[in-house]
């Protein structure tokens, strides 16, 4: 792949560091935010997006020009405040392409949301940036105040009267304030609960204004299809998906990383090409797509393609495009464990499946891995599994995302689950001592 | 027969965005339920038991317990469903859901399940047991074996004052506390805290809740974390509660009220439901001012002073003997405003027109004459409590409304909320998405302006505040009517006026509301003038005029040719006087009283009592029937709860019995007769015959009311401590109720005789919604009540010139404060209110308590009062005013306009509270 063939990355890696100011505008940099701001109707870029199949980088992989067009323009609008809201609450558990873009290459975030404020005529916008990322931080102000002192933002951009402010709002630190109308709250000084929808934001978001929150690589997409146009951005994908995505993959592999690689690139290539292949003696189990939150996938799905629809198709979630390996060395009972445990630490204690379930799944988790476990706790588990999970059962997603690896690792490793409890051991630690790793 | 609901003059919120119906398929059965409806709601309205924990009939949708869960079908052939919450969906033509799908049922029981995880099985020792919305859940969703093995969670429970009891234990997290207390009546002090399976409700730190509302927590928490503390330490089962529908005395709002007894005592006060005055919520003078019923200085005998100065009591009629030898001629009659109309009726049919007197003050009386007069000219319909909440402009003219009528103040809350809910519509978010409505309509409100002497609560919502003396907002009063009316007299003109009359000429159901506390006709006439004004330019306008006590507007309409300061001075001229349910000593100064000949009929040893020279045990409003007249003229009757021990009778029984004993008064056999009586012999209380059914009204199956649910027990046992006997149950000759458990409460009795409210499966408060037309309309037989003047039409003359500014003339300006908690005179000897009371006090500019060299907590002499009191200051008083704390225990009495103040150096602060202490100081 070329440079150009890498809109988020091409540059960073021409660098070999962080993308500043003048390497930025060295490499085309704003060209994208001039172009839609000074030739272009707000309409024209969200038929833009629209058309180039820009699909949200956070895991829901919603239409982001379809998102933007949902917003009131013109004579339908109010003329009053809008928001555009940049969701950078990295929190999904093996999940670190944002921080990347925002540690690496802080502009393009900038100049991508200057779009997006363009397209929904928007004058002031957010970084909602996760409370622990110190670095994305400090490169993001860096790039701020940069762009603000070249009128890049501020009032009158590009002298075409039209003004946008941009500020980073740094979290308090909660994985609900990823899911969008959580962290409108958040931003707003409430509890970090979600809404309850409708409204969804695009009508009745931040302040009960019009709000449009994207992930940071959606954003980050946007200033390159500007340049080159929707076509050329479908051109990049290799499926039915459009563009590139940043794919990452933690584990037991001999290159764990992060690549920016066509849009449907299978998992066998992401594995294998580019993570380097297990490490010697491992064997590849499952993985979990996209994040904690997703269904694992087992060998029979390696060769599909990563992309929204084929591993949708496949009973799991693209999610974030990161994806966290389970080798043969590691209980999938305790994995879950682990996750729940996490998941119901990060309920926000609104509604009752999901704050009083997840505690539970992880107490009949932790009896089962403990060998604690009598008969009729799997299906206890199997019960509190299946009421959490349904998508209307629970206030948000939280929760049934929570119960996604949780029903598929019943699914696929029931097995090691029926061990536990029949044998009162886990199998994978060495006795009398913790399991490895 | 049964008092009926009046037809809404506006239709409700909710009706005006709802018209139209849609056919619902519910388990196989068509219902036609409004369109838009949440179907929560929609359901209950059919009087399907849908389970729920965090909806709330006045609050709205949120969607966080999960228990309302249905099953949604796309089509007939849709055979698999969708499970969806109720509570979050709205009705829409030709939808089809299951309550009883199985998966539905299931998912219930399990969130059921998952709440008892934590749920402490303490049942048997929980004040909530037996009336718990929670134990109703439970066994409706068919949750009975607990799987979960692990530890419960456990808090430290806070202090939160003398009204409501805290055990976070049994906290289930429906967050309904905090959206009553916070979102609904703006309270600050408790928050949601924590988060997933931690979350705590409560204060930042222990201390008193803040909120004149916190008790509706009692209510609002659907188990056993938020309790009414004084009926805790007397504490009864719901069950063994002995009830009857009944009145609030404490204020002149008239909010309907189940007080509870047993064994003789009155063990608590809750809410009982009315479409049109309170809804679901009381407040917390209503709810815990009762207890003076039990208070130790009640009057059980008759008693005659003695040669010695001693009450001697030598039974009922020898007291009665004493009192026909005393009033054998002439006779002075005081009445009471917080006596029912029947026994002022009664004194003034034993002493006649000319030699009775309402029992007010006479500045109090002239307000009152004033406030009717304005009714009587019309040209609005009187807002009901409900109607306050659909005003989209208010202007509070003089008035502290959090004190004196706090539950209207609680409407007002609602109503500024208008704008937020016209936005939400704007938005296509439904009425009933609570958070969906707050988040949209953030801090718009609608417009509220706030014209009166000291700082008030509801200060904060509004969008402008304005200070000064009576006359001074009169005429600003003047003033907004003329900017609105040009032709009606001038006023003030200043920036607020303008922006006031601004608001509520562009509104189209502005509402002013005044009240009789300041004593001034004129700020009545110039809030009338606003409300004709506005009537003029083709506004819904209308006006509240509150009043100080339950049936001050009872009172002003029997009239009574007497004036105060006349009666008490043919009393001190030597004339004997009946005095009725009346401590004169709150009224006029001591100096004008002379008790030396007064018959005082009262339930309380109050001064008036202690200096009389007969006393006759008068029956409280818990142990009598009778009625009260609220603020909108509204008649209520409330039904006596229990009998009253010994001697103990309702004032018009003393009053008949007194009759017979003299040739002029009738003789009533009973309260139908005595308010037919009544209201033939009274212009303008006609309508009285249609108060409420009469004594040989019988339910359903021909059978009387009990005043005890089906499982009232130990009746047996209840008095084996003095007999093995059990005693013959008191037969009830005068209501349709009975002091029985046998008969029945179906709930479509008219209105005004529910007793209780409890359905099968249905133990707590919630099953209010079985006995209304439907979820939060009128009550299934009628709202209780009937309203004597209700005449919108003619437009009257205004009100001439406003009075001119009172001039300081090196005094200081004197505005009377009243005070929620400790200012009712009843409500003061009510042992949790009175922790509340605060020391007496007054309010003082800082300029002027600088220049009196006072600060803070310290005290000042008044000089016209013979008294000191405790200093606040407060930048939010004008300069040259000061506001004296009214009615408080140990307080002074405000006699006088102006009055000159001076330092007091010996003032030595003290808390509020007891009165006994405070008398010396």
């Amino acid at each position: 792949m070329t440079a150009e063939e890498k809109p988020l990355t091409g540059l960073v890696e021409k660098t070999r560091g962080v993308v500043d100011m003048p390497a930025y505008e060295a490499g085309d940099g704003y060209s994208g935010a001039r172009a839609a701001l000074v030739s272009m109707t707000p309409a024209d870029v969200v038929e833009l997006v629209k058309a180039a199949n820009l699909r949200g980088r956070g895991g829901a992989g919603f239409s982001t020009g379809l998102k933007w067009s949902f917003v009131r323009q013109g004579d339908d609008a109010d003329g009053g405040v809008k928001y555009l809201v940049c969701n950078a609450d990295e929190m999904e558990p093996g999940t670190f392409k944002d921080r990347f873009l925002l540690e690496r290459n802080p502009h393009l975030l900038v100049e991508g949301m200057i779009i997006g404020a363009w397209a929904i005529q928007a004058e002031q916008g957010y970084v909602f940036l996760r409370g622990e990322y110190h670095e994305p931080y400090r490169q993001l102000r860096r790039a701020i105040d940069a762009a603000y002192a070249k009128s890049h933002l501020g009032k009158n951009i590009f002298g075409t009267g039209f003004n946008f402010d941009l500020r980073i709002h740094r979290s308090a630190g909660r994985y609900i304030c990823g899911e969008e109308t959580a962290l409108l709250n958040a931003l707003e000084g409430k509890r970090a609960q979600p809404r309850q929808k409708p409204p969804f934001p695009p009508a009745s978001g931040a302040w009960g204004r019009p709000t449009i929150v994207n992930n940071v690589e959606t954003f980050c997409n946007v200033p390159a299809i500007v340049r080159n146009g929707a076509k050329w951005y479908q051109g990049l994908g290799k499926g039915d998906d459009s563009g590139t995505k940043l794919y990452g993959v933690s584990g037991r592999v001999r290159r764990p990383g992060l690549w920016e690689l066509p849009i449907g690139t299978t998992i066998r290539e992401i594995v294998e090409e580019h993570a380097g292949g297990m490490r010697e003696g491992y064997k590849l189990r499952g993985l979990l797509p996209g994040g904690a939150s997703t269904d694992f996938l087992v060998e029979e799905h390696f060769d599909l393609a990563m992309d929204y629809g084929t591993i949708q198709a496949a009973g799991s979630r693209m999610g974030t495009g990161t994806m966290i390996l389970m080798d043969d060395s590691i209980c999938p009972v305790d994995m879950c464990r682990n996750l729940e445990h996490f998941f119901a630490q990060e309920s926000c204690g609104f509604c009752t499946p999901c704050r009083e379930g997840l505690p539970w799944v992880e107490a009949l988790l932790t009896d089962i891995e403990e060998g604690r476990a009598a008969e009729d706790d799997l299906a206890l588990l199997e019960r509190n599994a299946m009421f959490i999970g349904g998508t209307t059962n629970t206030f948000c997603l939280h929760a049934p995302g929570a119960i996604e690896p949780l029903a598929s690792a019943l699914r696929y490793f029931r097995d090691d689950f029926q061990a536990h409890i029949r044998t009162g051991v886990c199998s994978y630690r060495a006795p009398g001592g913790a399991a490895p790793g | 027969m049964a008092g009926q609901s009046v037809s809404r003059s506006q239709p409700s919120r909710r009706k005006r965005v709802l018209a139209s119906m849609a056919r619902v398929n519910i388990d196989g059965k068509d219902y036609e339920l409004e369109a838009g409806q949440n179907l929560l709601h929609a359901c209950l309205s059919e009087r399907l038991d849908l389970p729920y924990f965090c909806w709330h009939p006045a609050m709205g949708s949120v969607g966080s317990c999960r228990l309302c869960a249905i099953v949604e079908y796309a089509d007939e052939g849709d055979q698999r469903g969708r499970l969806q919450m109720a509570c979050t969906l709205a009705a829409r033509p030709n939808m089809r859901i299951s309550i009883q799908a199985p998966f539905a049922a299931d998912f219930r029981k399990q969130v059921i399940e998952w709440l008892m995880e934590n749920h402490p099985h303490d049942c048997p020792v929980c004040e909530e047991g037996g009336e718990c919305h929670l134990q109703d859940m439970t066994v409706m969703t068919g949750h009975s074996m607990r799987r979960y093995a692990g530890a419960k969670r456990t808090w430290r429970n806070q202090y939160l004052g003398p009204f409501v009891g805290h055990e976070m234990n049994r906290c289930i997290t429906c967050y309904r506390c905090v959206r009553f207390y916070r979102d609904y009546a703006g309270g600050e002090d408790l928050e949601a805290y924590g988060s997933r399976a931690r979350m705590f409700f409560g204060r930042q730190d222990d201390g008193v809740l803040e909120s004149e509302f916190a008790g509706n927590l009692v209510e609002v928490c659907p188990t056993g974390v938020f309790t009414d503390k004084p009926f805790s330490k007397v504490y009864t089962r719901k069950w063994d509660l002995q009830s009857a529908p009944s009145v609030c005395p404490h204020c002149a709002v008239g909010c309907n009220t189940f007080p509870a007894e047993r064994y003789g005592v009155l063990k608590r006060v809750t809410n009982r439901y009315h479409g049109e005055v309170n809804g679901y919520f009381l407040c917390d003078r209503g709810r815990f001012g009762s207890h003076f019923v039990n208070h130790e200085k009640r009057v059980r005998h008759a008693g005659v002073r003695g040669a010695d100065g001693v009450f001697e009591a030598n039974g009922a009629e020898a007291a009665l003997a004493n009192v026909a030898a005393r009033c054998a001629g002439a006779l002075v009659g005081i009445g009471s405003p917080r006596a029912s109309l029947e026994a002022n009726f009664a004194l003034k049919q034993l002493v006649g027109e000319e030699n009775y007197c309402p029992g007010v003050a006479d500045d109090e009386h002239e307000t009152l004459r004033a406030a009717l007069e304005i009714y009587r000219k019309g040209g609005f319909r009187v807002p009901s409590v409900t109607d306050v909440e659909r005003a989209d402009a208010v202007l509070i003219l003089g008035e502290d409304i959090t004190a004196t009528a706090a539950r209207v103040a609680l409407a007002v809350r609602q109503a500024v909320r208008g704008v937020a809910f016209d936005m939400a519509r704007e938005a296509g978010i439904p009425e009933w998405q609570d958070a969906g409505v707050r988040g949209h309509g953030q801090a718009a409100q609608s417009p509220l302006f706030v014209a009166t002497a000291t700082p008030t609560r509801i200060d904060e919502l509004a969008t402008a505040t304005r200070r000064g003396a009576a006359n001074d907002l009169a005429g600003a009063g003047f003033g907004i009517a003329h900017a609105i009316e040009p032709s009606f007299a001038s006023g003030t003109q200043d920036d607020f006026t303008a922006a006031a009359a601004k608001a509520l000429a562009a509104a189209e159901r502005p509402l002013v509301i005044t009240g009789c506390e300041a004593r001034s006709p004129a700020l009545l006439r110039a809030a009338a003038n606003v409300v004709w004004a506005l009537r003029k330019q083709n506004k819904k306008a209308a006006l509240v005029i509150a009043a100080s006590e339950a049936n001050s507007y009872g009172v002003a309409l029997l009239g009574g040719g007497l004036n105060l300061a006349a009666a008490l001075l043919r009393m001190r001229e030597g004339e004997p006087a009946l005095v009725l349910e009346n401590d004169l000593f709150r009224r006029v100064p001591a100096g004008d009283i002379d008790l030396a000949h007064a018959v005082v009929l009262d339930s309380l040893e109050t001064p008036t009592a202690e200096g009389a020279a007969v006393v006759l045990p008068a029956a409280t409003y818990a142990e009598q029937t009778g009625t009260f007249v609220n603020y909108e003229t509204r008649a209520q009757r409330f039904y006596q709860v229990f009998e009253p021990a010994g001697e103990v009778a309702p004032s018009w029984r003393w009053l008949a019995e007194i009759g017979k004993r003299r040739e002029r008064a009738a003789d009533w056999p009973n309260i139908d007769a005595l308010t037919a009586a009544c209201a033939n012999g009274t212009e303008g209380l006609r309508r009285l015959t249609t108060l409420a059914p009469e004594a040989g009204f019988r339910a359903r199956a021909n059978t009387r009311i009990p005043r005890q649910p089906q499982r009232y027990s130990g009746r047996t046992a209840m008095l084996a401590n003095v007999s093995v006997h059990e005693p013959k149950a008191p037969v009830d000759a005068e209501t349709p109720l009975a002091y029985s458990m046998e008969g029945e409460n179906a709930g479509d009795q008219p209105g005004a005789v529910v007793p209780y409210v409890w359905s099968p499966g249905w133990n707590s408060n919630q099953s209010v919604f079985k006995f209304q037309q439907e979820v939060g309309g009128p009550l299934a037989g009628g709202d209780p009540g009937v309203r004597l003047l209700d005449d919108e039409s003619g437009s009257p003359a205004s009100y001439g010139e406003p009075p001119a500014t009172e001039q300081r003339n090196g005094t200081f300006l004197a505005a009377r404060v009243h005070d929620v908690f400790g200012s009712d005179e009843l409500a003061g000897y009510s042992a949790p209110i009175l922790e509340r009371a605060p020391a007496p006090y007054c309010i003082l500019n800082p300029d002027d308590a600088r220049e009196l060299g006072v600060a803070d907590g310290g005290g000042v002499r008044i000089e016209e009062l013979d008294a000191s009191v405790q200093v606040r200051v407060d930048a939010d008083v004008p300069a040259g005013l000061v506001a004296v704390a009214q009615g408080l225990p140990g307080g002074p009495l405000l006699t006088s306009h102006r009055v000159r103040l001076a330092a007091d150096a010996d003032f030595t602060p003290r808390s509020g509270g007891d009165p006994n202490v405070i008398a010396k100081g």
